[in-house]
């Protein structure tokens, strides 16, 4: 990092001297060009990505904020320009937590709380673990590993449908190991509608995520100096306290951007729902990208759909803000 | 790959432990593939009955059957198409712009970085929407399809792995000592000649682990596949959803077709996993 902060301050320093000696010399117009072509050239090279993003992602989503103001029915939808302002009426009725579609969308807002923070905790959990324990080597590590990476390398569709079977109520695994074989229940249970869809959601959400904290934990122990784990076994330091003084602290810094980007991806995640339940998701498992998009494809209502991605984009926004006020308070007072 | 942690043995209590915890979570990850090959390979009343571990008899019907009950060939055809170009595009854009952000000092680098990772925080569903409405004007203005196209899905998808892409570049860049691509320029290379025959080949493993990701997200994504395809352009993300009917679902074909479009992935994945482990080590997690 300091070598960029040295270059941005040296280089207003040096323009200024380039710009006041041009003028006057016989060669200043072709300076002039070589200097242009230099300080254009990043941004010419950031040109495909900028117009991308914007294309794709910042001017949809300056249309979607327009959008949450307006009454935007299927009656103009053809062009949506021409539908009338609403003002906050789509945000009012998206927190008027006493109507039916605020309580709705609170409630789905809840689970999705519950569901993220569990998931992102378990999938970190494994992944540190399963980790930690691969750290040394042993006979069968690279295909354990290998083969840990498959639910991660899976399309998630294909993942998604294969437990969507699993979970079926008379021709299901879970069913036939808990019931048949195992006489946990005392009849089959429905795992894809009532109460224990959200299990079923966390289970899979887990499966398919678990992975990427292993990956990324992995990548992160194998910079960590092997002779800090010497110097502490000399020195008469146990597994666990190797652990505690030398893989966890090392870890921290990946583990602060792990955690925020599971997080994220977790609160968002719209496939796994979407395959495992199909267009409408189970009360208990109804989470909030499920809901937004039935709120907006199902009942027509652009609007209150795009006002509920807008409160949804803040509460990600300021999560993210916190978290990274916190961790980079933490990094400076650790210096 | 890595030496003994300690000049001791580790204890039995942790070898136990290991042992264990290493033997529950292969048979969590396990199973679900155990079921989609086992059952790929079932005569379809084995799988509308209870379940069972083993087939009956063994099969490769589902496997002949998945071709003809839907057109499976063609959302293979289109899924390989659009995951293929927008995985080329999305790296090419991404070496580029890391190589800015890496080597150069300019105004806005920091807005630049900020805003492209910050993409990776919308919802997809707030997007969307207003997603469709641009394709659908660009496509009445100017006559070029996007929506329901494939080229509309390769610019999207490309969008969704480029943010994570830079990132991870930029680190990777970063690790590649400054000197190499300063001779290269003393030598006479342009920056474009430096970044591609200096800075690109000592950051191999970083890009083919980019080059992975891209298309992994391409090939496995179902919220734009399935609004913005049509017909002929139906990726198989959205295709394998019609292997159930009104009246049965054909389980063991749809394990079969799984089976069949996951294996083009997971064994790319499998094979260059390590470039993807060396590259996150010397990139993103660094």
């Amino acid at each position: 990092m300091s070598p960029h902060t040295a270059m941005t301050a040296t280089a207003p320093a040096a323009e200024a001297t380039v710009r006041k000696s041009s003028p006057g010399t016989a060669r200043g117009p072709r300076r002039r060009t070589g200097r242009l072509r230099r300080v254009g050239l990043p941004y010419l090279l950031l040109l495909p990505a900028l117009l991308l993003e914007l294309l794709v992602h910042l001017v949809p989503m300056v249309i979607g904020i327009a959008m949450s103001f307006k009454e935007l029915t299927q009656f103009y939808i053809r062009d949506w320009s021409t539908a009338p302002w609403a003002g906050l009426d789509n945000y009012s009725v998206s927190v008027d937590f006493d109507a039916p579609v605020g309580k709705a969308l609170l409630h789905s807002f809840l689970v999705t709380v519950a569901f993220t923070v569990l998931s992102v905790g378990l999938c970190w959990l494994i992944g540190t673990a399963a980790a930690v324990f691969m750290q040394d080597t042993f006979r069968g590590r690279g295909l354990l590993r290998a083969l840990f990476l498959v639910p991660y390398a899976l399309p998630v569709y294909a993942a998604v449908i294969t437990w969507v079977f699993m979970f079926q109520h008379d021709n299901g695994l879970v069913n036939h190991v808990l019931h048949d074989q195992l006489g946990l229940t005392d009849k089959p249970s429905f795992w894809l509608i009532g109460d224990n869809s959200f299990v079923a959601l966390l289970t899979v959400s887990v499966w398919k995520g678990w992975p990427f904290a292993f990956l990324i934990v992995m990548a992160g122990l194998q910079n960590i100096p092997r002779e800090l784990y010497e110097a502490a076994a000399l020195d008469g330091a146990g597994m666990v306290q190797q652990l505690r003084r030398i893989t966890l602290p090392s870890l921290r810094p990946v583990n602060q951007v792990l955690v925020l980007v599971l997080f994220l991806w977790t609160f968002n995640d719209f496939n796994t729902p979407y395959v495992l339940f199909g267009k409408s998701a189970p009360e208990a498992a109804d989470l909030i990208s499920v809901h937004i998009y039935q709120a907006s494809f199902v009942t027509w209502n652009f609007g209150t759909g795009s006002a509920m991605s807008v409160l949804l984009l803040l509460f990600l926004l300021v999560v993210t803000g916190v978290h990274l006020a916190l961790t980079s308070r933490g990094r400076r007072t650790a210096q | 790959m890595s030496t003994p942690r300690s000049p001791m043995a580790p204890p039995h209590t942790f070898l136990w432990s290991r042992r264990i915890f290493l033997t529950l979570l292969t048979g969590f990850v396990l199973i679900p593939v155990y079921v989609m090959l086992s059952s790929s390979l079932k005569p379809l009343a084995d799988v509308t009955g209870a379940f069972r571990w083993l087939p009956t008899e063994l099969t490769i019907r589902p496997y002949i059957d998945i071709w003809s009950t839907v057109p499976l060939g063609r959302y293979f055809v289109n899924s390989l198409i659009v995951a293929g170009a927008a995985t080329v595009c999305s790296v090419v854009i991404a070496v580029f712009s890391a190589y800015a952000v890496s080597r150069y000092s300019f105004r806005g680098k920091r807005v630049f970085t900020v805003t492209v990772l910050s993409t990776q925080m919308f919802p997809g569903i707030l997007f969307l929407l207003p997603l469709f409405l641009i394709y659908v004007n660009i496509g009445n203005a100017t006559g070029i399809a996007l929506f329901g196209s494939r080229g509309g899905l390769i610019l999207t998808y490309l969008t969704f792995s480029l943010p994570f892409s830079i990132w991870m570049l930029i680190g990777y860049f970063d690790s590649v000592p400054r000197d190499l691509d300063e001779a290269a320029l003393v030598d006479g290379c342009g920056p474009l000649g430096a970044l591609f025959r200096v800075v690109v080949p000592a950051a191999v493993p970083g890009i083919v682990a980019v080059a992975v990701y891209a298309f992994m997200t391409a090939w496995g994504e179902v919220l734009f596949a399935s609004v913005m395809t049509n017909d002929t352009t139906r990726t198989l993300a959205v295709g394998l959803q019609g292997y159930s009917t009104l009246n049965d679902v054909y389980w063991n074909q749809i394990m079969a077709a799984s089976l069949v479009v996951s294996v083009p992935v997971v064994a790319g994945f499998l094979l260059l996993q390590r470039y993807l482990v060396a590259g996150l080590t010397a990139g993103a997690v660094k």
